[in-house]
C-alpha cells in the first residue's frame, strides 16, 4: 500500500485533511477576496451576521468586517504555527540527536539543559518571554519556539538512542563514514516519522498558544489574528455573540484539523504500528 | 470697596441648579465600587484619581464648585477679593471640627497650605507660587495675599489640589510616615471607619458634622472589584448602587444604561475636564514639520471615535481649550476629519513613508480600539504607522523619556488655562522624567510669553486678550493632537438622590446625596 492509501484509510485524518485545506485557502485567498486591511472601520458597529451583503459574519466593535477578519486571521495563525513549529525544530532536533548519538556526558548536559525549560510551564513562560520581549510577530515566533523545542529534543534523542546502534549504522561506521554524515544521511532520516508526527501536532499547539497570547492582549498590535478578536470580543460576548463565536469555531476547526492530520500521518508512516493497533 | 461673595448668593446659585424635588431623608448606606484600588486615602498624600474620589469624602477644602465651576462655601462660609485681585480673606466655619473632636481653625489652614501641601504637592506648590503670605488674623478668618494678581486662585480649593490637613496630627512629622495616615482625620461629612484591603473601604456618617441635617446617607462603601465585568454585574445584581465614571467598560454602558431604575449622569467632572489627547513627539522625524502635525488633525476621524467608543459622550475640541476652560476661543477653524487634506499636506513637506510609532495608553479596553481606530485614521492618508504594544508601567516610562512618535494621553484641565492646560505648552515644563509635563518638547517663546502674562493679567478680560492669541499660535502648529473632551458617565440607581450636585462630582458628592427607599 502506498502512502495516500495507508493516510486516507484513516477517515478522520481525510476530514481533517479537507478542513485543513480550506483553512488554508481561506488564508491565501484573503488578499484576494478582501483586498483592504481587516482593520478598516467599513461599516457601522455591531451589525449581526447576515444582515448586510458583503458582510456573511457581520462587523465588529468598530464596524470592521468580521470576516475579512477571520480570513486574514488564517494567514497569521497558520504562518506563526508553521515558523514557530520550524524553528522548535531547528533547536529541539539537532540536541536531540547530538545527546542521544554521543550520550554520556554530553547528553547529561543537554537533556539537564532540556529539563531546565521542561520545568517552566510553557504558557508562563512564553507570557514572560513575550512581555520581556515586547509584544510583535517575531517575538511570539520565538517565544513558542522557545517553550515547545524541548519535547522534540527528548523524542529526537530517545530515537537517535534506539537507531544507534543498528547493523546499518554499526556498518556506515565501518567503511569510515563520518559521525556527521552517520547523523544526517543514516540516522535522521529513519527517525523522520514520528518527528513528522510530532510537528504537525506542534502547530496545532502553537496556533492555539499564539491565540491565548493574543487573547490576553499580547498579540501583535498590528495583525489581526483569531486570538485578538476573541479577547477583543470577550467584553462585549452579551451584546454581540458573533463576534467570539466566529474566530472561536475557525480556531477550534484548524486546531482538531491537524491533531486528525497528526493521526493520520502516524498511521501512514508507521504502518506496522498502526495494523497492531486495528 | 471690596468685592464680596456672599453667602446669600452662593446659596440662591445652588437652588437654582438643583431643585430639590422631593424632601431628602436621612438613613441608608450606599454601596459603591472603587477602581483601582487606591494606594492610601490621604488626601494630601496621593493625587491618583481613586484616593481623591474616596478621600474628598472624608476631607474637605475651603471652597467647593458648581458644574459651572462658580465656587461655593466649604469650610470657608463666605470670602472676599480685594480689586486689584491681590489680597483675598476666608472666613471660616467656627463650629467645623476634627474627627476626632479637635476644633478646625485658621491655623490648620495655615499649616496646611503653607507647610504641608508645599511640600506634598507639586501642582498646588507651583499655584501657591504666586502667594506672598498666608496669615491668620484670628481663629476663624484667613487672609491670602499674592505677589502678582492670578486669576484662577479661587478655583484652587478644591478638596483633592488644596485639601485641609489636620495640624495637631502632622506638624513637626514626617508627613509621608506618620501613622495617623492608615486612619485619616478631616472635617468632611464621612468619617473613616475601616479598610480591608483588597475588599472594602467603609466610611460612616459624621454625626458632628457643621453643617445642620448633613450627611443624609449613614455611611459608604467602597468595594473593590478588580475586573471590569464583575463591577458591571455587582450593579446589574444590585450589590453596588453607584457605579462611578471609568470603573465600567465603555460598551457596557448602554446595556447598564437601559436597565430599570437606573439614571445616568454625565455631570460631575467639569473641574477636571478629562481631555484627551495624542503626544506629537515635536523633536524628531516627520513631527517635527507643522504641516505633518497639521496632516494628522486632519486624518483623524474624531467624531467616529466619540460616537463609536464613548457611546457619543464628549465633545470634539477645537484646539488647546476644552469647552469648560475658561477663554475657549470658539472663533476659531475646527479640523474636520479631511483625509485629502491631510494628504496634501503631507505631499507638500514630501513625507517619504518614514515609521511612525504609536503608543496607545494601556487604560483597558476602549483606548486600545481607539488606537487601532486612530491608526487606521493615519493609515489612510499615507503615515506609514506601527502600533507598539505596552503596559502603564512602560508606558510611563517611554513618555517620560521622550522615546516614542505619537502617544495616547488624557490630562486634566482644572478649570482654567493656568492650572491645566499652560503645563502641557511651555517649554519651562520641559524635563524628562515626568509624563505629564510638556512631553512633545513644543517650544515657542511667544507662546510661553503669552500664558505668562495671561496667568498674572488682571482683570479677566486681559487675560482673555493674551489666551485667544495664543489659541490662535497653538492651532496653527498643533504641538499635540487634540482628540476628545471626554465625558464620563455615571451610572447608579435612581434611588440614589442628589448624588452630583457639583462640578467636582463624586470626589464630593456623597454629602448631598440620600436614598430613597
Amino acid at each position: 500500500m502506498n502512502f495516500f492509501a495507508r493516510f486516507a484509510q484513516n477517515r478522520g485524518a481525510l476530514v481533517g485533511l479537507i478542513i485543513l485545506t480550506m483553512i488554508i485557502l481561506m488564508a491565501i485567498s484573503a488578499p484576494l477576496l478582501f483586498p483592504e486591511s481587516p482593520w478598516r472601520m467599513v461599516q457601522r458597529p455591531f451589525l449581526p451576521p447576515l444582515e448586510l451583503d458583503g458582510f456573511p459574519m457581520g462587523t465588529d466593535t468598530m464596524g470592521r468586517n468580521v470576516a475579512a477578519g477571520l480570513m486574514h486571521g488564517a494567514w497569521v495563525s497558520l504562518l506563526i504555527g508553521l515558523v514557530s513549529t520550524f524553528v522548535a525544530l531547528v533547536i529541539g532536533v539537532p540536541l536531540g540527536a547530538i545527546a542521544g548519538y554521543y550520550g554520556g556526558l554530553l547528553d547529561d548536559a543537554l537533556m539537564r539543559f532540556t529539563e531546565f525549560f521542561q520545568i517552566i510551564p510553557n504558557f508562563a513562560l512564553a507570557i514572560v518571554l513575550v512581555a520581556i520581549m515586547q509584544p510583535s510577530v517575531t517575538s511570539i515566533v520565538l517565544a513558542i519556539a522557545l517553550v515547545s523545542w524541548p519535547p522534540v529534543a527528548r523524542l529526537v534523542r530517545a530515537e537517535f538512542m534506539s537507531l544507534r546502534h543498528r547493523e546499518y549504522v554499526e556498518a556506515a561506521r565501518l567503511v569510515g563514514q563520518s559521525n556527521r554524515t552517520i547523523i544526517l544521511r543514516q540516522i535522521l532520516p529513519n527517525a523522520m516519522s514520528p518527528i513528522i508526527v510530532m510537528a504537525s501536532l506542534m502547530v496545532a499547539t502553537a496556533i492555539l498558544l499564539e491565540s491565548s497570547l493574543s487573547f490576553l492582549g499580547l498579540g501583535d498590535p498590528n495583525v489581526m489574528s483569531w486570538g485578538y478578536m476573541i479577547g477583543a470580543a470577550r467584553t462585549v460576548i452579551r451584546q454581540a455573540w458573533w463576534l467570539s463565536f466566529f474566530p472561536g469555531l475557525a480556531i477550534l476547526l484548524t486546531v482538531l484539523a491537524l491533531n486528525l492530520v497528526g493521526e493520520g500521518l502516524d498511521d501512514a508512516l508507521n504502518p506496522k504500528l498502526s495494523r497492531e493497533r486495528s | 470697596m471690596k468685592k464680596t461673595l456672599t453667602l446669600a448668593i452662593a446659596a440662591a446659585s445652588i437652588a437654582a441648579t438643583y431643585a430639590w424635588a422631593e424632601e431628602p431623608r436621612s438613613g441608608g448606606i450606599i454601596n459603591t465600587v472603587i477602581q483601582p484600588e487606591p494606594p492610601s486615602i490621604i488626601a494630601g498624600l496621593h493625587q491618583n484619581a481613586p484616593t481623591q474620589t474616596v478621600s474628598g469624602n472624608i476631607y474637605e477644602s475651603l471652597l467647593r464648585y458648581d458644574t459651572d465651576l462658580n465656587p461655593m462655601p466649604q469650610l470657608a462660609h463666605d470670602w472676599t477679593v480685594s480689586d486689584d485681585g491681590l489680597v483675598y480673606t476666608f472666613n471660616l466655619h467656627e463650629d467645623a471640627t476634627w474627627h476626632d473632636g479637635k476644633p478646625f481653625t485658621s491655623a490648620d489652614v495655615v499649616f496646611s497650605t503653607d507647610v504641608y501641601l508645599r511640600e506634598m504637592n507639586p501642582r498646588t506648590r507651583t499655584i501657591l507660587s504666586h502667594v506672598e503670605s498666608i496669615e491668620a488674623p484670628d481663629d476663624h478668618t484667613v487672609v491670602f495675599t499674592l505677589k502678582n494678581p492670578f486669576g484662577p486662585f479661587l478655583l484652587a480649593f478644591e478638596a483633592g489640589t488644596m485639601p485641609m490637613m489636620p495640624k495637631h496630627i502632622y506638624e513637626g512629622t514626617d508627613f509621608r510616615d506618620n501613622e495617623a495616615n492608615n486612619h485619616p482625620v478631616g472635617t468632611g461629612p464621612f468619617k473613616f471607619e475601616s479598610w480591608d484591603r483588597g475588599r472594602v473601604i467603609q466610611l460612616v456618617k459624621n454625626e458632628d458634622y457643621y453643617e445642620q441635617g448633613l450627611p443624609y446617607l449613614d455611611g459608604i462603601n467602597w468595594h473593590v472589584i478588580p475586573d471590569a465585568s464583575s463591577r458591571a454585574i455587582a450593579y446589574e445584581n444590585g450589590t453596588v448602587d453607584v457605579l462611578p465614571a471609568n470603573s465600567v467598560e465603555n460598551f457596557d454602558i448602554p446595556r447598564l444604561s437601559e436597565l430599570d431604575n437606573t439614571c445616568r449622569t454625565e455631570q460631575g467632572h467639569e473641574y477636571f475636564s478629562p481631555f484627551a489627547m495624542l503626544w506629537i513627539n515635536n523633536r524628531e522625524g516627520p513631527m517635527a514639520d507643522k504641516r505633518f502635525r497639521q496632516a494628522v488633525m486632519y486624518a483623524l476621524d474624531r467624531e467616529f471615535a466619540r460616537d463609536v467608543l464613548w457611546n457619543g459622550l464628549g465633545k470634539v475640541p477645537l484646539s488647546a481649550f476644552g469647552s469648560n476652560a475658561s477663554f475657549q476661543d470658539d472663533s476659531l477653524p475646527p479640523y474636520d476629519h479631511n483625509p485629502e487634506r491631510a494628504r496634501e499636506l503631507l505631499d507638500e513637506m514630501g513625507y517619504d513613508g518614514e515609521e511612525v510609532r504609536l503608543l496607545p495608553i494601556p487604560y483597558g479596553e476602549t483606548w486600545v480600539r481607539w488606537a487601532e481606530a486612530v491608526k487606521q485614521n493615519l493609515q489612510e492618508v499615507g503615515i506609514n504607522i506601527r502600533t507598539q504594544a505596552t503596559d502603564v508601567g512602560g508606558w510611563n516610562q517611554r513618555l517620560a523619556e521622550w522615546d516614542y512618535d505619537l502617544a495616547f494621553t488624557y490630562l486634566f484641565q482644572y478649570g482654567d488655562p493656568a492650572l491645566g492646560i499652560s503645563r502641557t505648552y511651555i517649554s519651562s515644563n520641559i524635563a524628562k522624567g515626568s509624563p505629564w509635563n510638556n512631553v512633545e518638547g513644543y517650544e515657542n517663546e511667544r507662546v510661553d510669553e503669552l500664558f505668562d502674562l495671561a496667568a498674572t493679567a488682571y482683570p479677566d478680560d486681559k487675560r482673555e486678550e493674551y489666551y485667544h492669541e495664543v489659541q490662535g499660535i497653538l492651532h496653527d502648529e498643533v504641538p499635540v493632537g487634540w482628540l476628545l473632551e471626554l465625558g464620563f458617565p455615571t451610572i447608579y440607581s435612581c434611588d440614589v438622590k442628589n448624588l452630583v450636585t457639583t462640578g467636582i462630582g463624586l470626589n464630593d458628592g456623597f454629602k448631598n446625596a440620600w436614598l430613597d427607599r
